[in-house]
């Protein structure tokens, strides 16, 4: 079989079209976003590709690059994100039942550098961390000059977080880790606290790919806020 | 007038063959396996097609619809556009027997590859319990009809031909035994080693076609996965397991 060769006759060529357009136009926003190394903040908003924000003396670029290893490492070996490119990107394959480039060697997640997929529990626990740290800043937005308010910025913030939130919450090595790598629920107390984990973070995780999109949206959005707030280039609108 | 659909039906062995056209007429809740009985019955006797139950239970008629593999007996004819003739073939990733059979017995043979069930010692009544909350993930995997459907489509099998990937239907088996609260067999490092569950890049192909509607990927392949990284790729896990004696 050779590339895209297929009896499907329906648009199978448009998913993989629109993931790359999706993540294509986000990487390219948030590569400049991270270069740009100002305009993070405004007033009590802090932009999320920035937070936590760490600065340093000795540290002569973006303060972003100090953070964005984190959620980018997270997102790149998230399950979802990985079945995206691995069909969008490496046309491996391309789409169901459609040809791939014939003839590839083909090693799945066995070798380097795909078997370092596997280390994704472990940017799991830093972006459970930083959603910890987002939450902060979600409560830092409510106030402005020591007074209590809410601005468009403010609720930008929040729907952000809530939604990594949700994202984060609905990991896939997040559910082995609360409790589905348990056998047996029933066996003791805890055990049957870990399953009620376990089924709280599987209802979420029904919507991973739909938390991935969104939350993608949201934290281009937030930054992009502060960004133009910063700039002068629009006015934050005080709702309280 | 009746309504008619024209159909392209693939015809040869395993030394080759070719699409032929045909017309049927259509009627109300007709599905593809019925169209390729009236090629049977009115046209071309020697057509030949594996079916049994037509109830979409057996498993037995699975086949590849407009490119997408499907259980012909569940695809309705009122849901494929009929501007253009409709392809029907047999399951491009096994051998073919002839037009729509295909030898699926590499299927078995992979199967009895994997460690049975084995359960715990019994309770001093001779029986065993179990909690339902305990056997709810199992019970999904346990609708499984085996029409290897997933299988087909697996671009693991299908374009990459590793024969000893156990592909998704057998990956959802090892899942049912691994999660079982009363099974003691550890299948973890053939997982990993004989069977290389690592080339699935779970890319969900076996989901989207399951006529089941098994969660393969998230509910079985996945949890399995995370299963191997606690077994062999994280070092914290197995600090914590050491301390702990679990
Ligand atoms: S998710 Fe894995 S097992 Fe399922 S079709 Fe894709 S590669 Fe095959
Ligand atoms: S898992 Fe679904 S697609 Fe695969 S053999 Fe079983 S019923 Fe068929
Ligand atoms: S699986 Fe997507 S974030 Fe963990
Ligand atoms: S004939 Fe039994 S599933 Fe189709």
């Amino acid at each position: 079989m050779s590339l895209g060769e297929t009896q499907r006759k329906d648009l199978w060529w448009l998913q993989p079209l629109l993931v790359v357009l999706g993540f294509g136009s986000f990487v390219v926003y948030s590569t400049w976003a991270a270069f740009e190394g100002n305009n993070y903040q405004w007033g009590p908003y802090l932009s999320p590709f920035y937070s936590p924000l760490f600065l340093f003396d000795w540290w002569h670029w973006s303060p972003a690059f100090l953070i964005l290893w984190a959620p980018l490492g997270f997102r790149a070996t998230c399950y979802y994100y990985r079945k995206a490119y691995y069909r969008s990107f490496f046309l491996d394959p391309p789409a169901c039942a459609v040809g791939e480039i014939a003839e590839h060697r083909y090693s799945g997640e066995t070798k380097f550098p795909f078997i370092l997929q596997n280390l994704h529990r472990f940017f799991m626990y830093v972006a459970v961390a930083i959603i910890l740290v987002l939450w902060y800043d979600v409560y830092e937005a409510f106030w402005f000059d020591e007074k209590f308010g809410i601005g468009v910025g403010t609720l930008v913030l929040f729907l952000n977080t809530f939604f990594l939130s949700l994202y984060t919450f609905s990991c896939h090595s997040l559910r082995h880790i609360v409790g589905g790598g348990l056998d047996c629920f029933s066996s003791c107390a805890l055990a049957h606290l870990r399953h009620k984990a376990w089924s709280g973070v599987s209802l979420l995780n029904e919507r991973h790919m739909l938390w991935a999109w969104i939350s993608l949206f949201t934290v281009g959005l937030a930054d992009l806020y502060v960004r133009l707030c910063a700039m002068g280039v629009i006015n934050d609108i005080r709702l309280i | 007038m009746q309504k008619k659909a024209q159909l392209k039906v693939f015809r040869g062995d395993s030394k080759g063959g070719a699409f032929k056209e045909y017309e049927v007429p259509l009627h109300e809740g007709m599905v593809v396996l019925d169209a390729i009985h009236h090629i049977q019955a009115k046209e071309d006797t020697t057509l030949s097609v594996r079916w049994n139950c037509k109830a979409g239970k057996c498993g037995s008629c699975g086949g590849e619809v407009n490119g997408k593999p499907k259980l012909m007996c569940m695809t309705r004819m009122d849901q494929l556009p009929l501007d253009k003739p409709i392809t029907v073939e047999p399951m491009k990733a096994f051998p073919i027997i002839k037009d729509l059979v295909c030898d699926v017995s590499w299927n078995y043979e992979i199967n009895k590859q994997i460690p049975k069930f084995k359960p715990k010692e019994a309770l001093p009544d001779g029986t065993w319990r179990m909690q339902q909350k305990d056997i709810d993930r199992v019970q999904e995997f346990r609708k499984c009809i085996e029409c290897f459907l997933c299988q087909d489509v697996c671009h693991v099998i299908r374009n990459h031909k590793k024969n000893n990937f156990l592909g998704p239907r057998f990956l959802v088996r090892v899942a049912s035994l691994e999660m079982h609260p009363l099974d003691t067999e550890d299948r973890l490092p053939l997982l990993k080693e004989k069977f290389e569950m690592g080339l699935c890049n779970i890319t969900k192909c076996c989901t989207e076609v399951c006529p089941e509607h098994i969660t393969i990927t998230d509910n079985a392949i996945i949890p399995l996965k995370e299963r191997v990284v606690t077994r062999y790729y994280d070092p914290v896990a197995k600090f914590w397991q050491k301390v702990f004696k679990r």
